[in-house]
């Protein structure tokens, strides 16, 4: 309790292709935040942005960049990178400013404009930066890592590629009527099955797509919130947990694990560990969700977050999912926004994004994917580089 | 494919150059005995350990695949690619004694279906891209033939 913060407003711009510069997407998304919010920019004492790093300087310094854009108003001012996870870092910092009594209130925003194709690193030759070497030696993109997943989870639990192709599914009739999803088309398991292979046993329309995007909150304490509304969405803990040694899963950019040789398996994977601080944090457990956002980078990624966030156990996942559980109108629907399967990934914002659609589900104000009674829903997500994300959102 | 090329490695100091049983060349702490791949030479990571003395060692050359994919599109700079672009498969392969798991490409003709969690594989070094003076090789993974 001491901890929360309140969600005053929320605001995007619609997720797509648009060749814009990535401000004028946040500033879009910073104006439907404070609207949302009954405030004003001059109300803002602390900006806090998620960085693009594809988008020259302005995109590092991102908070001064929409300060600036915004009107320079002497509101103080920070910038996060933490690949994907950037939004919930971007949160953290805010949250933290006004727990501090730093400031009232923060305006968290991220924003991108992204190439075509796949993620690639920065360039020029950086033969000691892990993220070019991976690319360089072995030809490793982003979905090479999710492909490894999901067969291992094939082979250890038998998952099927039509498991894969019915959380696609799903996701798609769920983000049918988002109006900032990008992709706004229902596929049928047949559609996903005869898309072409990416990583096997992944397919085009099982991986998730780098979109323009951008979205914005407006958070305050409490106190300055119950001046202006008697009952805010409040987000009760965000995590931003690291691993712990050794981590023994692949993951991006690595070439290898973490040695168990000396030490032993961890107490628990580093993807456990994510959802896990937040409950702790916040007091609550896995049986308190009413929905959850997790990050679908692929179809199989959504399953095994399934059993990250508690949901069921490992192995378990593929039968929640069928029995449509996690559907619209079952026991905790995950991805109602349609997730990245319908968004694609604007990579500052998606973290944020995250939390806009959890904001609108407690308020009852996402119309026809509205999840009935949500009182508590969790984001999920990881940035490349150790960079845990979950946020837990409560009314 | 000229024989007179020169064969370099693409990346110095990650494998030897043995033509018939290359290795990958890790480093060892000597107080908690911990491996790492690539080379960890500065500070030991294991948390509980002040180790900044290492020994640089050859790894494990034979493994069991943890899991694999493939690459069905070419992949982005700075990847060279072969041209026409031929699609690779890459495993993620667990060495048992070093308890850790290291990718790589699987060796040239060898698809997904060929492979599946478990296999036994080997390191075998092949050429990753050329240019007129030089091969620049790699090691790459290659099921183990019974
Ligand atoms: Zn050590």
């Amino acid at each position: 309790m001491a901890k929360d913060v309140a969600i005053l407003g929320v605001g995007m711009h619609p997720w797509g292709k648009w060749g814009k510069n990535f401000v004028e997407y946040g500033i879009r998304a910073c104006r439907d935040a404070l609207a949302d919010a009954g405030l004003e920019w001059k109300d803002v004492d602390f900006v806090s942005g998620a960085e693009t790093i594809r988008n020259g300087y302005p995109g590092f310094v991102s908070g001064a960049t929409f300060a600036q854009a915004l009107g320079w108003s002497g509101a103080r001012v920070s910038s996060a990178y933490s690949a994907c996870a950037s939004g919930a870092t971007a949160m953290s910092t805010a949250r933290a400013h006004i727990l501090a009594g730093i400031c009232d209130v923060a305006l968290v925003v991220g924003a991108d404009t992204t190439p075509k194709g796949f993620l690639a690193p920065t360039s020029g030759d950086r033969p000691d930066d892990p993220d070019w070497l991976r690319f360089r030696l072995l030809g490793a993109t982003n979905p090479t890592y999710f492909g490894l997943y999901a067969r291992r989870r094939m082979d250890l639990y038998g998952a099927t590629e039509k498991d894969f192709a019915k959380v696609k599914v799903k996701n798609s009739r769920h983000g049918l009527t988002n109006p900032n999803a990008r992709y706004r088309k229902a596929f049928s398991e047949e559609d996903v099955l005869n898309s072409p292979i990416v990583a096997d046993p992944l397919r085009l329309l099982e991986i998730c797509a780098t979109s323009d995007g951008a979205a914005a909150v407006v958070l305050s304490s409490l106190e300055y919130a119950r001046k202006r509304t008697s009952d805010p969405v409040r987000i009760a803990a965000i995590s931003t947990v690291t691993p712990t040694y050794p981590n023994t899963v692949i993951e991006m950019p690595n070439f290898g694990t973490d040695s168990a040789h000396s030490v032993g398996l961890p107490k628990a994977p580093f993807r456990d560990s994510i959802a896990a601080a937040a409950y702790e944090e916040a007091g609550l457990g896995p049986e308190d969700l009413n929905l959850a956002e997790v990050y679908d980078l692929s179809a199989a990624l959504e399953l095994d977050w399934y059993e990250n966030i508690g949901l069921c156990k490992p192995g378990e996942a593929e039968r929640l999912l069928n029995a449509g559980e996690t559907t619209l109108g079952g026991k905790v629907p995950v991805n109602p926004s349609g997730g990245l399967a319908c968004f694609g990934e604007a990579v500052p914002a998606q973290a944020i994004a995250q939390v806009c659609e959890l904001t609108w589900q407690l308020r009852g104000a996402a119309g026809e994917r509205q999840v009935e009674g949500a009182r508590v829903g969790l984001t999920v997500n990881q940035g490349l580089f150790g960079h845990g994300s979950s946020i837990l959102v409560k009314k | 494919m000229s024989a007179e090329k020169k064969r370099v490695p693409a990346v110095e100091g990650w494998f030897t150059l043995d033509p018939e049983k290359p290795q990958l060349l890790g480093t060892r702490c000597t107080s908690c005995q911990s491996y790492f791949f690539p080379k960890e030479s500065l500070y030991c990571r294991n948390p509980a350990c002040a180790g900044t003395e290492f020994a640089e060692v050859p790894l494990s050359r034979t493994g069991r695949i943890w899991s694999f994919t493939n690459a069905g599109y070419q992949p982005p700079p700075p990847y060279v690619p072969a041209d026409p672009f031929v699609p690779f498969a890459i495993a993620a392969v667990e060495l048992e004694e070093e308890r850790m798991v290291v990718l790589g490409q699987v060796a040239a003709g060898t698809g997904v279906e060929d492979l599946s969690v478990g296999m036994e594989v080997e390191l075998v070094l092949e050429t990753l891209y050329e240019d007129d003076a030089s091969e620049y090789l790699v090691w790459k993974w290659k099921p183990v033939a019974h």
